[in-house]
């Protein structure tokens, strides 16, 4: 079992729910989140006074998935969130211990599927 | 004898004189006061009217997405100051100076010349102005560049709106002249300003994301607002701005119809609203709040042509139309058109306004004006249809050549990661919710 977790542009959310989809991983958490990585930040001016804002709107991305699912997630969240500039973001493939499914008591990779 | 029938002779001269001198001084003050209440009554209307600038403001921030918010509030601040600027150097001359041919005022610019009534008409006239120039803010909302924006307002506020202001609302004017009837603006102002925004959604293109395509099919996306509880504000400020915009609109604090059309208004706003909830109800199986505030505006819309003229019952029937008409008319454009008008401008001004305009040849019951349905036979109807299509030839032709020229010359849409990232950023560099998190993800 793995625990994928994305991070990825907030308006690219579509397009990798839509490609998550085609491959049928349909379970997902999303988050609001903020970051900063090479794509440096921007700056605001608020009533003439300058504001750096360096950690920017990004979207979170949870996805836990049984070992064979993790190419096809990872394929699918890269096709849909990839425009090719900084800033696309990146994704996080971590091992996984358990998972408990709380309505049955299911654990294991039947709890995930 | 004598000495009594002298007596008798001045004392009845002395009457008649006294109560001469009386009646003078009756006929001076009677003059002053109504004088007073026409300035009273045309002032605290203006006030109501400009207060409908904040009404568009919330209905077109609550309508759209949180990025966009402070965009949509300096768009609604500046038309309404660049516009007054721009009324008063020249929109007040091209509507109401000297007619040169029933087309266009000639004089009067820079209000030149003017004593206490102009300045009190002009005070009046120019918060329609600002009216018609909103409108067109929340069709060409989440993606027009501000600073053509700022070209626009100064010019829907110098030329498009006086023009044909003066066709209808100058007494030279040739619309009026021909015995066009739009009481407080139906035509003059909401479907003039509907017309423009329809000309500048279309150049303008879609935002992102809101239409693709499924099988080669364009389908429509919702992109909901972000604050249903701002844009019910909205419209009910609208709302109230609306008796100002209506009654008002006699022009006088003296005339006894103020009533009449106050009730017309709110029976019309309220069947606007029922209309488009039931409709709804039965369309999307559920009553739609949004669409439903559409409603009120809508019917308020229709009754402003025909207020003083309609009975209190004809005006139910021209709200509830209307209130049929603004959702037919939202999911004609969205669906069928792919026009997309985030806040359904076109639709409840331009459509309605038109509808409202036609109405009057409908439902008109004085003895000036009777309209078919009273037995006034087809003349004053096609007078009103004569208007409502001159007004959008005009209207809808000179935004698009007006949008084209700016297209052309600063670009009328903003970058597309610009537009993504919200123009709160891109355009203001600040954003309206600093401290919340918001989901941009559209």
């Amino acid at each position: 079992m793995k625990l994928i977790v994305a991070y990825i542009q907030p308006h690219k959310l579509n397009d990798v729910k839509q490609e998550l989809f085609k491959v049928d991983v349909v379970k997902m958490s999303v988050t609001n989140a903020l970051g900063c990585g090479q794509q440096m930040g921007y700056h605001e001016s608020y009533r003439g006074v300058d504001i750096e804002v360096n950690l920017l709107k990004k979207i979170r991305i949870e996805i836990a998935v049984n070992k064979e699912f993790v190419k096809p997630t990872v394929d699918a969240i890269i096709k849909g969130a990839r425009s090719g500039n900084i800033g696309d973001g990146k994704i996080f493939v971590t091992n996984l211990e358990d998972c408990i499914r709380i309505r049955s008591g299911e654990t294991g990779n039947e709890a995930i599927g | 004898m004598k000495v009594k029938r002298i007596i008798l002779f001045v004392t009845a001269g002395l009457f008649v004189t006294t109560t001469e001198l009386f009646a003078n001084e009756v006929t001076e003050t009677l003059e002053l006061h109504s004088q007073a209440l026409d300035m009273i009554w045309l002032v605290l209307a203006a006030a109501l009217v400009f207060f409908m600038q904040a009404g568009f403001a919330m209905v077109e921030t609550g309508l759209t997405r949180a990025k966009n918010a402070n965009n949509i509030l300096m768009k609604n601040l500046m038309d309404f100051s660049a516009g007054a600027l721009a009324y008063w150097a020249i929109g007040w001359a091209i509507m109401y100076g000297v007619s040169s041919a029933g087309f266009f005022g000639t004089n009067q610019f820079f209000l030149a010349g003017a004593d206490s009534s102009l300045f009190r008409d002009w005070m009046f006239q120019v918060v329609f102005a600002a009216t018609a120039a909103t409108i067109v803010s929340g069709a060409m909302a989440e993606r027009t560049k501000f600073s053509s924006y700022l070209v626009y307002s100064v010019f829907v506020s110098a030329l498009i709106y006086p023009i044909s202001g003066h066709w209808i609302w100058n007494c030279d004017g040739w619309l009026a002249n021909a015995g066009f009837h739009d009481f407080a603006g139906s035509t003059v102002v909401h479907s003039v300003g509907g017309w423009i925004a329809l000309a500048g959604a279309i150049l303008l293109g879609a935002r992102k994301g809101k239409y693709f395509e499924v099988a080669g099919k364009k389908q429509a996306r919702a992109i909901p607002g972000h604050n249903m509880p701002l844009a019910a504000l909205g419209v009910f400020i609208l709302w109230f701005g609306w008796y100002g915009f209506n009654a008002g609109s006699t022009l006088s604090g003296t005339d006894l119809s103020i009533g009449l059309i106050a009730v017309t208004t709110t029976l019309s706003a309220s069947a606007g609203a029922v209309a488009s909830m039931i409709t709804s109800w039965i369309w999307f199986k559920k009553p739609d709040p949004s669409m439903s505030l559409n409603g009120a505006l809508a019917g308020l819309v229709g009754i402003t042509a025909g207020c003083a003229v309609a009975t209190p019952l004809g005006s139910i029937i021209i709200g509830l139309t209307a209130g049929i008409l603004v959702v037919l008319s939202v999911e004609f454009i969205d669906k069928v058109l792919h026009i997309d008008d985030p806040v359904g401008a076109v639709s409840a001004h331009g459509v309605c306004g038109a509808w409202g305009t036609i109405a009057v040849g409908l439902f008109a019951n004085t003895d000036d004006i009777k309209g078919l349905f009273y037995g006034g036979g087809f003349n004053q109807l096609g007078i009103q249809t004569l208007g409502v299509l001159s007004v959008f030839v005009w209207a809808f032709g000179i935004g698009l050549l007006l949008f084209i020229s700016i297209r052309k010359t600063i670009g009328l849409r903003v970058s597309e990661t610009e537009e993504l990232q919200g123009l709160d950023i891109g355009e203001h560099g600040s954003e309206a919710y600093a401290g919340f998190q918001i989901f941009s993800t559209q």
